[in-house]
C-alpha cells in the first residue's frame, strides 16, 4: 500500500488550558472520502485550520503528497492543492458567481501582480469557472452577485470555488450546514462522484451524509481519537455509540 | 442603471468644468480660482492615493500625509543644495529639474512607504490605524529635526520645477493642466488596476483576507503592493503640493493632514474612483468659503467652522456609504428618504388592550 495523500501525526494544539487536539493522527488516501465528526467542541475545527495552516501545531507534523508541510503557510499549502471550504460560508458578497470562481482559478497561477489588464474579460479566467459552476449545477446563476445568492446556492458556490482550485485533496468543513434536505442530497451525490477523482477529508454533522460517502471515520472526543476505521466498524463501536451517535445509530440499525 | 447613466453625466458635467475652469476664472478676472483649484486636485490626488488603499484594500491608514511630506521635502530639499551649490549627504548636487525631482519624489515615497508598510501590515483593524500613525508622528518629528532644513520653520521653495516647453509650472494656467493631467492619469490607472488580477486579489482581501489565503493567495504582499503604490502618489502629490504652494515644512506631515485625507476620502465615497476629488473639492471648497460666511453672520465664527462639517460628516458616515458619489448616482436620496420616512416596521403587533 501506497503511503497517504495527506498523513497528519500527532497533532496537538493548545489553547491556554484547553487541549483542543490531542496527538491526533490522520491519514486520507487516493480515491477516499474520509470523514471527521464528533460533538461540538470536539476539536474537528481546529484540525482543519491545522491541516490548512491557519493554525501551527504545538506538536505533530502534517505530510501532504510526499512533502513536510508543517511549517507552510496557507496560501502556500492551497497552491500545493490543499482546497479548504468554509463552514461559515465565506464566498466574496461583492463579486459575481462566476467572479468568485475565477479567482480561485487566479490562485493557482503563478502569481496576481498584473495590473492592466481587464480580468473579467478574461478566458483564461472565465472559462474554468464556468465550467467548476456548471459541475456543482450553477450555470445558471454565474452572473448573479453571490450576496443574491440562496443559501444552499453559497454552499455549492463555495465547493465550485474549491473544485476550481485544481485540488489534490479537498478539506470540506461541513459543506451540507444549513441545507434543505432535497440540496443535502444533491450534495451527497455531487461529492460521491467526485471521490475518484480527488479524495476528500469531510467534516460533517449529517450523519446520513457521513455514512453514505465516508470510507472511512474518524471519531474526536475532548480533542482525541476515540476510534477510526470503516463506517461498519464505527457503527459497531461500543464507546463512540455511548460519546456520540448515541440513539440515532441505534435505531438506524435496528 | 439609472444610477450608472446619472453618475456618467455627472461625471462629464465635472469633467468639462475642470477642464473650462481656468480660461474662464481668468477671463473673469479671478486668477485666484486657478490657483485654488490646483491645490484642489493636488490634494485629489492624495485622496485618490489613499482611496486606493483605504478603499479598495480596506487599509485604514492614518499616516498618509507622512509619504505626501516625504515627496515635498525631496522637491524641498533638491532645491536648498541647488541654490546654495552644496552636496545633499556631501554626494548628490541639488537640482530644480521636474524630470528629476518629481520621479525621485514618487521613488522616495515608495520606498519609505516599503519598510513602514511592511511593518504596519503584519497589524489589521484598530492596530493599522495606530501604528501607521505612529510612523507618521515618527517622521514628523524627524522633519522638524532637521536643522539643516530649517527644522519647524520649513523651506521656502522660491523656485518651481523646471519642465521643458511648452509646460511651465510658473504660468497658473500651465500648472492647472498639469495637475489636471497627473490626477486623471492616477485615476485612470486606479480603474484599469482595480479591474485587473491584481485589484481582484486587493477587492477580495478586503472581503475576506482569510479566504483570499485559502485560495493559495499571499494577500500580504499584494496589500504591500499597493501600500507602496499609493505612498509613491502620494509623494508626487507631495512634490506638486510644494510648486504650488512655494513652501514646504513639517506641517505638511502632521497628523490631521492624514485625517483631512480620510475626511475627504469618506465624504466623497469610500472605494469609488472620483469619489476623492468630490471629497477633496468638497472639503477645500469648505474650508475656504465657510469661514467668510460665518464671520459675515458673526465675528470670530469662522475659526470654528469645523463645528459645522462636523454634523456633515457625521450624516455621512450614517446614511451613506457611498459619500457624495452616493449622491451623484441617486442612492443617498434614496437611503435617506427611507429612513426618514415614518413607516411602521410590518408584523408589528396590535397594541394590547389596557
Amino acid at each position: 500500500m501506497t503511503a497517504p495523500l495527506l498523513q497528519a501525526v500527532g497533532l496537538t494544539k493548545r489553547f491556554g488550558g484547553l487541549v483542543a487536539n490531542d496527538a491526533i493522527d490522520l491519514g486520507v488516501s487516493e480515491g477516499q472520502v474520509h470523514a471527521v465528526i464528533g460533538p461540538n467542541g470536539a476539536g474537528k475545527t481546529t484540525l482543519l485550520a491545522q491541516l490548512n495552516g491557519e493554525l501551527k501545531p504545538d506538536r505533530g507534523t502534517i505530510h501532504f503528497d510526499g512533502r513536510d508541510i508543517t511549517a507552510l503557510p496557507t496560501a502556500t499549502r492551497a497552491r500545493l492543492g490543499l482546497a479548504r471550504s468554509f463552514q461559515i460560508t465565506s464566498v466574496f458578497a461583492s463579486f459575481s458567481a462566476v467572479d468568485n470562481v475565477a479567482l480561485a482559478v487566479q490562485g493557482q497561477e503563478r502569481h496576481s501582480f498584473r495590473f492592466w489588464r481587464d480580468a473579467s474579460g478574461d478566458p483564461a479566467l472565465a472559462e474554468p469557472a464556468e465550467r467548476a459552476l456548471e459541475r456543482v449545477g450553477l450555470a445558471d446563476r454565474s452572473h448573479v452577485p453571490a450576496s443574491a445568492l440562496a443559501h444552499g446556492q453559497k454552499r455549492q458556490l463555495e465547493l465550485a470555488m474549491a473544485l476550481a482550485m485544481r485540488p489534490k485533496l479537498l478539506l470540506l468543513d461541513e459543506p451540507m450546514a444549513g441545507m434543505g434536505v432535497e440540496e443535502s442530497a444533491a450534495m451527497v451525490t455531487l461529492l460521491a462522484g467526485l471521490k475518484a477523482e480527488v479524495p476528500i477529508l469531510l467534516v460533517e454533522h449529517d450523519m446520513d451524509a457521513v455514512f453514505a460517502l465516508a470510507d472511512q471515520i474518524t471519531v474526536l472526543l475532548h480533542g482525541r481519537v476515540i476510534a477510526s476505521g470503516p463506517p461498519a466498524e464505527i457503527r459497531r463501536n461500543a464507546e463512540v455509540r455511548e460519546a456520540y451517535l448515541g440513539e440515532d445509530a441505534a435505531a438506524g440499525d435496528g | 442603471m439609472a444610477g450608472a447613466r446619472r453618475r456618467k453625466i455627472a461625471l462629464a458635467c465635472l469633467l468639462g468644468f475642470l477642464v473650462l475652469l481656468p480660461p474662464v476664472a481668468l477671463a473673469a478676472g479671478e486668477p485666484f480660482y486657478v490657483s485654488l483649484f490646483t491645490r484642489i486636485l493636488i490634494t485629489a490626488l492624495a485622496a485618490a492615493s489613499l482611496n486606493l488603499i483605504l478603499g479598495f484594500g480596506g487599509m485604514v491608514s492614518f499616516g498618509h500625509a507622512a509619504f505626501v511630506g516625504i515627496g515635498g521635502y525631496v522637491v524641498g530639499i533638491a532645491f536648498v543644495h541647488a541654490s546654495d551649490g552644496t552636496l545633499f549627504l556631501g554626494l548628490l548636487p541639488g537640482t530644480v529639474s521636474g524630470f528629476v525631482v518629481l520621479p525621485l519624489a514618487m521613488i522616495v515615497a515608495g520606498l519609505v512607504a516599503l519598510p513602514i508598510g511592511a511593518i504596519c501590515l503584519r497589524t489589521t483593524g484598530i492596530s493599522f490605524i495606530m501604528i501607521t500613525l505612529a510612523f507618521a508622528q515618527m517622521l514628523y518629528y524627524l522633519m522638524i529635526s532637521l536643522r539643516r532644513y530649517n527644522g519647524q520653520d520649513g523651506i521656502a521653495v522660491w523656485q518651481r520645477s523646471e519642465l521643458p516647453w511648452p509646460i511651465d509650472l510658473d504660468d497658473r494656467m500651465s500648472f492647472y493642466y498639469v495637475a489636471l493631467a497627473v490626477l486623471l492619469a492616477f485615476l485612470y490607472g486606479t480603474h484599469r488596476m482595480v479591474n485587473s488580477r491584481f485589484g481582484r486579489v486587493l477587492r477580495a482581501a478586503k472581503d475576506n483576507e482569510r479566504r483570499v489565503r485559502a485560495l493559495g493567495f499571499h494577500a500580504y504582499r499584494y496589500k504591500l503592493a499597493a501600500f507602496v503604490i499609493a505612498g509613491a502618489a502620494a509623494g508626487l502629490s507631495g512634490a506638486l503640493l510644494v510648486n504650488s504652494t512655494g513652501f514646504v515644512g513639517p506641517s505638511y506631515l502632521e497628523w490631521h493632514r492624514s485625517g483631512d485625507l480620510i475626511v475627504m476620502v469618506v465624504l466623497g465615497g469610500v472605494g469609488t474612483l472620483f469619489g476623492p476629488v468630490l471629497g477633496a473639492g468638497a472639503l477645500m471648497l469648505l474650508e475656504e468659503f465657510i469661514p467668510e460666511l460665518l464671520n459675515g453672520l458673526a465675528d470670530g465664527l469662522g475659526e470654528h467652522w469645523k463645528i459645522f462639517l462636523g454634523p456633515i460628516l457625521i450624516l455621512i458616515v450614517l446614511y451613506a456609504r457611498r459619500g457624495l458619489m452616493g449622491l451623484v448616482d441617486g442612492s443617498l436620496g434614496g437611503s435617506l428618504l427611507r429612513r426618514l420616512r415614518p413607516e411602521p416596521p410590518p408584523g408589528k403587533p396590535p397594541r394590547r388592550r389596557r
